[in-house]
């Protein structure tokens, strides 16, 4: 079965894109900053290659904390993320139809037409001490003073929450779209009650949509650079600041470099145990993405 | 038939596009600089004398520097970094090119100024950079609801408890060892010494945070904040603080006690930019006094062009005067150049101060 | 007075629908229904696509709520009781399966709804899978079941319940043929075994005819009528029905008494006898099993409806094959079952035939 020269000319010229899209953007930069993570500064314009650089991640504890604390707070957005989006993609999916499904989608991908940066700062005008959420407290006379919302963990989940939510609603809504009426209806028919529906047949069949919602909200949120420098402001460290403060405002790349790939390392170790721990496998999780 | 046809409109557009690049790269300048430091007429009245097309990037200190470490020095024609931040990187690095004096015409430029400068930015006996504009940092205080501020220390003042600000970066740092009895500038070439002192200068803001409101980052959010009341003291530039003095009295600019913190931004040329030329003219364009009075007066700071503050406006004057009595301008400290290393020193010590633990 | 008293508790009904009507708007898809279904019954509804039956059985089953009317269970009315709470289990037409759990955890589902503790369900499951046929299928997924294994445990699934009723939606319709013969044979005898009350919806004639004790036919939201499969194919109360159960040839044409019979003049100015009632316009029906073939006229001489014609088609299927005659006088060619035995064994297209059928043979109606 020889292929004619010029059939795989054809094949290659049409896989060409993908191949330099793949090779340029995505594995050299990432082998470069690979090579780049294990050089140790000497002396001035000398290098040598050597482990200091993911040696000091672990030696210093403020490396790792921030990273655990980073991993702790992402985990527990992508959890909300997943606890608020299920009711919205079950209405979505299982209840709203035709235009009303379509404006609840569109709804849903509104914020997103603007970028992070002004959502972020539309959180902050809301939230801040003059902003508008303390004016209606006082308002209202829930409080006397001006509350200060902004700066905290609390800003900072909410920010993150809010950004996540589509990328774990639209997979989830996918999922549970595909879950035969009759099947639910059964499930109600055999004695069910609608927490037992929900607990033994909605959330099993939704799993691998839940799944790969929860990875790419993880994934977005650990990543996240601008919501928790401006929402956070004084009060703990993401470690995207870590990487970028490496890298920009220390000059030192092999540094920036080694804890970019912790990051990498660390945050896909998080998602295979995650995965591990639900009985999913990455293939059935990637088909529902 | 179709992809080569399509293949070859590809290629004659880029050809097209790499033609129209090259006639454009003959006449222009790259500049990397702070915001503020060119005002349009001026640019415009430099391509009109030169027929230099001028084309602006904005930047601070950090990044112009990691800008030009990506590209080893490629990309841009001439960068403002400040004084102390051309030795270092230089060192380090090798992101810039030596000056050539004989092309910069020196009597535009304060003397002493000019001699500072070289002395600071000389790396093996070649100088790198000349003054440009200068300014300091100290407080902005609303002199209403926080008339007790007159150090960096009482920013860390119970009584004004969730209302101060101060940048978590090196400036900061450097702002409160002077204020706690310490000469950090005296330590930069012991790194071991250095590093105790930022350590006792860490533990001192880690106390101090509890006051803060947010460590500023962009110089308008620390604006609006002061403006709306949120923050009624900050350490923060002069030329923010007066700024808001021209819109409301009560905030002020107050050359701190311990003493206002002096830099001075600087022209240097990449080392492989590649219109030297353009980058000579526009040096000597902006040292004019003239062009010099213009600059410093958008900038809102001060010039080290030679005459040009007899041009200057009388607002800006005062408001100097007031903030910065006699002694108050022999207290400035002009930082000298920073050593290699330090900023990984202070590196670790914002970090920590900024994670919180 | 304790017979009284015994007669009221254990009424001799499964389930009784009392004038149900549900309406969809302006759109009534059932309309006015009512019937009863005895304990141990297989009683079917038969219609065409659209005529209400799911409706129906939706409503029984508790995913529907009547517009009016009452729907009762052993005499408990079952108005505002959930479905959940209904002692009524479906089999459903994509059989439902729960394909996110193994078989046996699909047929124990149920018992660990109502409280069963896990190790009774799963004994209890193993035990209905066995009757069944299934035994040890319990740990297979469900996804690992041929089309019939699926059936019987969709069936399980609902057996094991014990309910007093269980409701079959077009359970086959997804089966090949030759599997969906095979399965009415052992849905009639899995019934048997329980003895529990089946109702039945399906548009398939022939499912309701060979499994059903009784049958409704259903159209346009109404029963057309309630009987025996043998009432409905040898006494159609109605045209619909007539047409609908089984094969049959329709016949158009103006209606007048004559001798204990009624004539039927067709429009090309033929007649026929037959048997029923009608006013002007009539419609007149006859079984193709119904019509004599005999080459010789002769042998048909006793027979009111005599008629001459030429085979102009043999659709051989077996033993439900049929020739399609023209006929003089009719405007569609008469269907009548192809002879595979005696004189006229082996006849083709083309050859001369003369048929005919008595009068009881032909049922008429007003149109």
């Amino acid at each position: 079965m020889m292929q004619k020269p010029a059939q795989r000319l054809t094949l290659f010229l049409l896989l060409a894109p993908a191949i330099l899209w793949l090779g340029l953007l995505i594995v050299l930069p990432h082998v470069e900053i690979l090579v780049l993570s294990f050089s140790e500064r000497v002396a001035p314009r000398v290098y040598a290659f050597g482990f200091r650089n993911y040696l000091e991640f672990f030696t210093e504890p403020l490396y790792w904390r921030t990273f655990a604390r980073t991993a702790f707070m992402s985990i527990l957005v992508t959890a909300l993320t997943l606890v608020l989006a299920f009711p919205i993609a079950l209405y979505i999916a299982r209840v709203a139809q035709g235009r009303v499904k379509a404006m609840l989608l569109l709804l849903c991908l509104l914020p997103f037409w603007v970028s992070e940066l002004v959502r972020t700062l539309g959180w902050m005008m809301l939230l801040r001490e003059t902003g508008v959420v303390s004016y209606i407290l006082r308002a209202v006379g829930a409080a006397d003073q001006p509350v200060e919302l902004l700066y905290n963990d609390g800003a900072v989940i909410l920010g993150l929450v809010y950004g996540g939510l589509l990328f774990m609603i639209v997979p989830l809504a996918n999922a549970l779209e595909s879950l035969e009426p009759a099947v639910v209806e059964a499930g109600f028919d055999l004695g069910g009650s609608r927490w037992t529906v929900l607990r033994r047949i909605v959330i099993p069949h939704a799993m691998p949509g839940i799944v790969a919602g929860c990875i790419i909200v993880f994934m977005l949120t650990v990543g996240n650079f601008a919501t928790p420098v401006l929402l956070g402001g004084k009060n703990g460290l993401w470690f995207t600041e870590q990487i970028y403060a490496q890298f920009i405002t220390r000059f030192n790349w092999p540094q920036g470099a080694a804890f970019g790939m912790l990051l990498l390392l660390l945050s896909s170790a998080i998602v295979w145990l995650g995965l591990r721990l639900t009985g999913q496998s990455l293939g059935t999780t990637l088909k529902q993405a | 038939m179709l992809t080569k046809r399509a293949g070859l409109k590809l290629a004659t557009a880029l050809a097209a596009l790499m033609v129209v690049g090259s006639a454009e790269a003959a006449e222009k300048l790259r500049l990397l600089t702070w915001a503020d430091y060119v005002p349009k007429d001026v640019m415009e009245q430099f391509t009109k004398e030169t027929g230099i097309e001028v084309e602006v990037t904005l930047s601070n200190n950090e990044e112009m520097i990691s800008k030009l470490r990506a590209t080893q020095g490629a990309g841009f024609d001439l960068v403002q970094p400040s004084q102390d931040r051309i030795a270092g990187p230089q060192t380090e690095f090798g992101i810039y090119k030596p000056l050539d004096l004989s092309k910069i015409k020196s009597d535009q430029f304060i003397a002493s100024m000019l001699e500072a400068t070289k002395k600071n930015t000389t790396v093996d006996g070649k100088v790198y950079g000349v003054p440009h504009i200068w300014g300091t940092d100290g407080l902005i205080v609303n002199t209403k609801t926080a008339a007790k501020v007159a150090d960096y220390n009482d920013l860390c003042d119970p009584a004004i408890a969730g209302k101060a600000s101060f940048r978590a970066k090196r400036p900061a740092l450097i702002a409160f060892a002077f204020a706690n009895g310490m000469d950090p500038f005296a330590s930069y070439n012991d790194p071991k010494a250095y590093t105790a002192m930022m350590e006792k200068v860490g533990t001192k803001l880690a106390e101090c945070k509890k006051n803060v409101k947010f460590f500023w980052d962009g110089k308008d959010q620390l604006l609006n904040a002061i403006r709306s009341g949120e923050v009624v003291a900050a350490m923060a530039w002069d030329t923010g603080g007066w700024k808001l003095n021209s819109e409301s009295a009560d905030i002020k600019f107050v050359a701190p006690k311990s003493g206002a913190l002096g830099w001075v931004d600087t022209f240097a040329i990449p080392a492989k930019g590649r219109n030297d030329d353009a980058a000579y003219k526009w040096i000597n364009f902006n040292m004019k006094p003239e062009i010099a009075a213009k600059v410093a007066a958008t900038a809102g700071n001060f010039t080290a062009s030679n005459g040009a503050d007899k041009l200057m406006q009388g607002k800006l004057k005062d408001q100097f005067a007031e903030s910065f009595p006699k002694a108050a301008i022999d207290n400035i400290k002009w930082y000298p150049a920073v050593p290699a290393g330090i900023e990984e020193i202070e590196g670790k010590i914002l970090d920590r101060l900024k994670a919180g633990s | 007075m304790t017979l009284c008293i015994g007669s009221v508790m254990a009424p001799s009904t499964d389930l009784d629908i009392v004038r149900v009507t549900k309406r969809f708007g302006a759109h009534a898809a059932v309309d006015d229904v009512s019937f009863s279904v005895a304990p141990g019954e297989f009683f079917s509804i038969l219609g065409p696509s659209g005529c209400g039956k799911t409706t129906l059985m939706r409503m029984i089953a508790g995913f529907e709520h009547p517009t009016s009317g009452d729907i009762r269970i052993r005499g408990q009315s079952m108005i505002g009781v959930p479905a959940n709470r209904r002692p009524v289990n479906m089999v459903f037409q994509s059989l439902a399966l729960f394909p996110m759990m193994s078989v046996g955890e699909n047929v124990a589902y149920g018992l660990t709804c109502r409280g069963v503790s896990r190790a009774e369900a799963e004994e209890r499951a193993g035990r209905m899978l066995e009757r069944v046929g299934l035994k040890g299928f319990g740990e297979r997924r469900v996804t690992a079941l041929s089309g019939g294994q699926r059936q019987r445990v969709a069936i399980a699934r609902c057996l094991v319940l014990e309910p007093t009723l269980v409701l079959l939606d077009e359970p086959l319709g997804a089966l090949d043929l030759k599997l969906r013969e095979h399965m009415k044979i052992e849905l009639k005898q899995l019934q048997g075994t329980f003895n529990t009350t089946f109702a039945y919806i399906t548009h398939d004639q022939s499912e309701a005819l060979v499994m059903s004790d009784r049958i409704a036919v259903m159209n346009q939201g109404r029963f057309e009528q309630v009987g025996s499969p043998r009432e409905l194919y040898h006494n159609p109360a109605t045209p619909f029905v007539a047409s609908f159960v089984g094969e049959t040839n329709r016949l158009q044409g103006e209606a007048s008494a004559s001798n204990g019979a009624i004539a039927v003049r067709l429009p090309s100015g033929a007649v026929v006898q037959g048997q029923g009632r009608a006013g002007q316009a009539a419609l007149a029906f006859v079984r193709p099993e119904a019509v004599a073939l005999a080459q010789d006229p002769s042998l048909l001489g006793s027979l009111p409806n005599r008629f001459e014609g030429r085979v102009s088609a043999v659709l051989f299927d077996g033993a439900a094959s049929s020739l399609l005659i023209d006929t003089a006088g009719f405007a569609e060619p008469v269907r009548a079952v192809l002879p595979q035995a005696g004189p006229l064994a082996g006849i083709q297209v083309g050859a001369p035939v003369h048929v005919g059928w008595t009068a009881d043979a032909m049922k008429v109606f007003a149109a």
